[in-house]
């Protein structure tokens, strides 16, 4: 569906893309775009090159090879300080010897505005943040939360055309960081420009994004919508990184029609083939817990362990050992039944 | 206890400072024999009608300012560029960077006073001065360093994010976060050309006198309660500076306590 978008709807186009420190190679080839007013998310495990690919389309680093297109015009030999773009980093970077309206005003002021406007868009930048009458603040004396929300108000007061963040919610604790996810997700939705999020958190980056391009080894592994990316894994790296999964092999024995674990499934998938060679991922969550009669599988429940919302079981069949969230308990010992329906199972290609 | 440790840290102070404590006396002697015989202010008046003390006193300050100023701003740049390399080549620049400051004084003093002679460089203040700035130059690095270690780098990306040029990150944002570490090169650098004597010694053209030069010329021409006076005088500027820098430090300090 993505491909069938104008060129001109692209802000930013990644043309063959690849990078290079001492020998070693952190970004193979990357093609991608980003389109206007999206929230996309580079989500991948540390080191896979999202910090580096982000720090390209900021300018802080030269691509070895390829071109970066923004607005259709190749950017490569840009310094930061001419590129529409601005960044909120990793550890906020706020300038500790200013204030936070000195800190806000410090792109207005190399522009040259008038000091009064200056005053009033820092003002309603602050009021952005949920942080009015914070101007004459010191920046230290500011909690990890609140300086997070001063340094995108610094990056946003230059209303760039997008916004790249590197993992910004990393140094929050948990309850803040999901405050903050809605917030920015609020603010991007109100200002409308594009930004692009750098995470190393499935649960983020499904919260947050209209795309998601999940990164590793220096590859883009696949581009999509968070439901395309959790229930559709191009690969059994995405299953297993995008949520909890359990991943078998199999074969796909003709369209609709699946085996594995010994046992012919119904399927949704077509187009693999016929006996072509297969992964199979199966969520925890569509995995339902019947009687060991009424099971498609039998297995008997090794573990249980209290998550909260939802219980965690492990249940083998001898074969493999499944993991299971079900809002009913089981019993240690105990042996049930499984059921997947067509729709819970994913079939991908075999890497 | 308690007794041996006051005098034990008594009788380090007295090691210490007698020796500066006796030269103050005797600078208002009366006499010019190390015997007391009456207070008199004779040497600081001698001192301040002596036209060589007072072109002596001159070249120093012009010296220890000029290659300050000069020595501080290029150790500067020297440490921001070391800051950015990586791997061997920045271990290779640091070391190149130590010898001076362990190589002695004299080794420096004659190779520099051969460098000057094989470039035909006149010797006289310029060469003085040169000299000072070559010597003074690792200490700024040093003291400039670890300052920008401490620095986020991201600052100054961030900077040019917002649309800085290098040069007003610098100005902006670099140059106040590393401010302290500058001052203190700086300060380095002047009181080492004030005090130095061996370089200067090799490296000075005739007429162009420091100080150090001056008192060890008359020095050695007698003894000379003049030379108390000058010392003193030396003494108690650089304890001034000391006490105010010290003072305004601490300040700032209990301030930055106090915010948080």
């Amino acid at each position: 569906m993505r491909e069938n978008k104008l060129q001109k709807d692209y802000i930013i186009d990644l043309k063959n893309i690849s990078k290079t420190f001492d020998d070693a190679e952190v970004l193979k080839d990357i093609n991608m775009y980003i389109r206007r007013n999206e929230f996309l998310t580079l989500l991948g495990p540390s080191g896979c090159g999202k910090t580096t690919l982000l720090r390209i389309i900021g300018g802080f680093e030269e691509a070895s090879n390829g071109q970066v297109f923004f607005e259709g015009k190749d950017i490569a030999s840009l310094p930061p300080y001419k590129r529409k773009i601005n960044t909120v980093f990793q550890k906020y970077a706020l300038f500790p010897h200013m204030n936070v309206e000195e800190n806000i005003a410090f792109g207005l002021q190399i522009k040259k505005l008038e000091k009064s406007l200056i005053k009033k868009k820092v003002k309603e930048m602050l009021e952005l943040v949920n942080l009015k009458g914070f101007e004459k603040r010191s920046v230290d004396s500011l909690s990890g939360g609140q300086q997070q929300r001063i340094a995108i108000a610094r990056a946003l007061v230059n209303e760039p055309e997008v916004l790249l963040l590197d993992e910004p919610l990393g140094a929050l604790d948990l309850k803040l960081r999901k405050g903050m996810q809605l917030e920015l997700k609020r603010i991007q939705q109100k200002i409308g420009i594009t930004f692009i999020y750098v995470t190393h958190d499935q649960e983020e980056a499904l919260t947050m994004s209209d795309t998601i391009a999940v990164m590793n080894e220096g590859k883009v592994q696949q581009i999509g919508t968070p439901v395309d990316i959790y229930n559709e894994p191009k690969n059994a790296f995405i299953a297993d990184f995008i949520g909890e999964s359990n991943i078998l092999p199999g074969t796909m024995i003709k369209d609709y029609l699946v085996c594995f674990h010994q046992t012919d499934f119904e399927c949704v998938d077509a187009g693999f083939g016929e006996n072509a060679p297969i992964d199979v991922v199966v969520r925890p969550e569509d995995i339902q817990i019947v009687d060991k009669e009424k099971g498609m599988l039998k297995g008997k429940v090794e573990s249980v362990t209290f998550k909260g919302v939802h219980y965690e079981m492990l249940i083998t069949t001898g074969e493999y050992t499944w993991t299971v969230h079900s809002t009913a308990m089981s019993q240690v010992g105990q042996v049930v039944g499984m059921v997947i329906t067509p729709a819970d199972i994913h079939i991908m290609k075999r890497r | 206890m308690n007794f041996l440790k006051k005098t034990y840290v008594a009788v380090i102070l007295i090691i210490m400072y007698a020796p500066i404590a006796l030269l103050m006396v005797f600078s208002f002697n009366n006499s010019k024999l190390p015997i007391w015989s009456g207070f008199t202010l004779d040497w600081y008046t001698k001192m301040f009608h002596d036209t060589g003390i007072q072109q002596a006193f001159m070249y120093t300050l012009i010296v220890a300012l000029v290659s300050a100023i000069i020595s501080t701003i290029i150790g500067t740049f020297a440490a921001m560029g070391i800051n950015r390399m990586r791997g061997w080549q920045k271990n290779a620049v640091m070391n190149i960077t130590y010898i001076p400051l362990l190589s002695p004084d004299i080794v420096i003093g004659i190779s520099l006073m051969m460098l000057f002679s094989v470039i035909k460089l006149p010797f006289g203040l310029p060469t003085l001065i040169v000299s000072h700035i070559t010597f003074s130059i690792p200490y700024v690095i040093l003291s400039v360093m670890p300052k920008l270690k401490q620095m986020n780098y991201n600052l100054y990306e961030a900077a040019l994010d917002l649309g800085a040029t290098p040069w007003y990150a610098f100005k902006k944002v670099i140059f106040p976060e590393i401010m302290p570490g500058v001052i203190a090169g700086a300060f380095i650098a002047f009181t080492l050309s004030i005090d130095d004597f061996v370089v200067s010694f090799f490296n000075k053209g005739a007429g162009v006198d420091t100080l150090p030069i001056k008192i060890y010329s008359m020095a050695r021409k007698g003894v000379n309660p003049t030379i108390n006076a000058i010392s003193t005088i030396m003494f108690t500027t650089i304890i001034v500076i000391l006490l105010v820098t010290n003072l305004k430090a601490n300040k700032k300090v209990r301030q930055a306590e106090f915010k948080q």
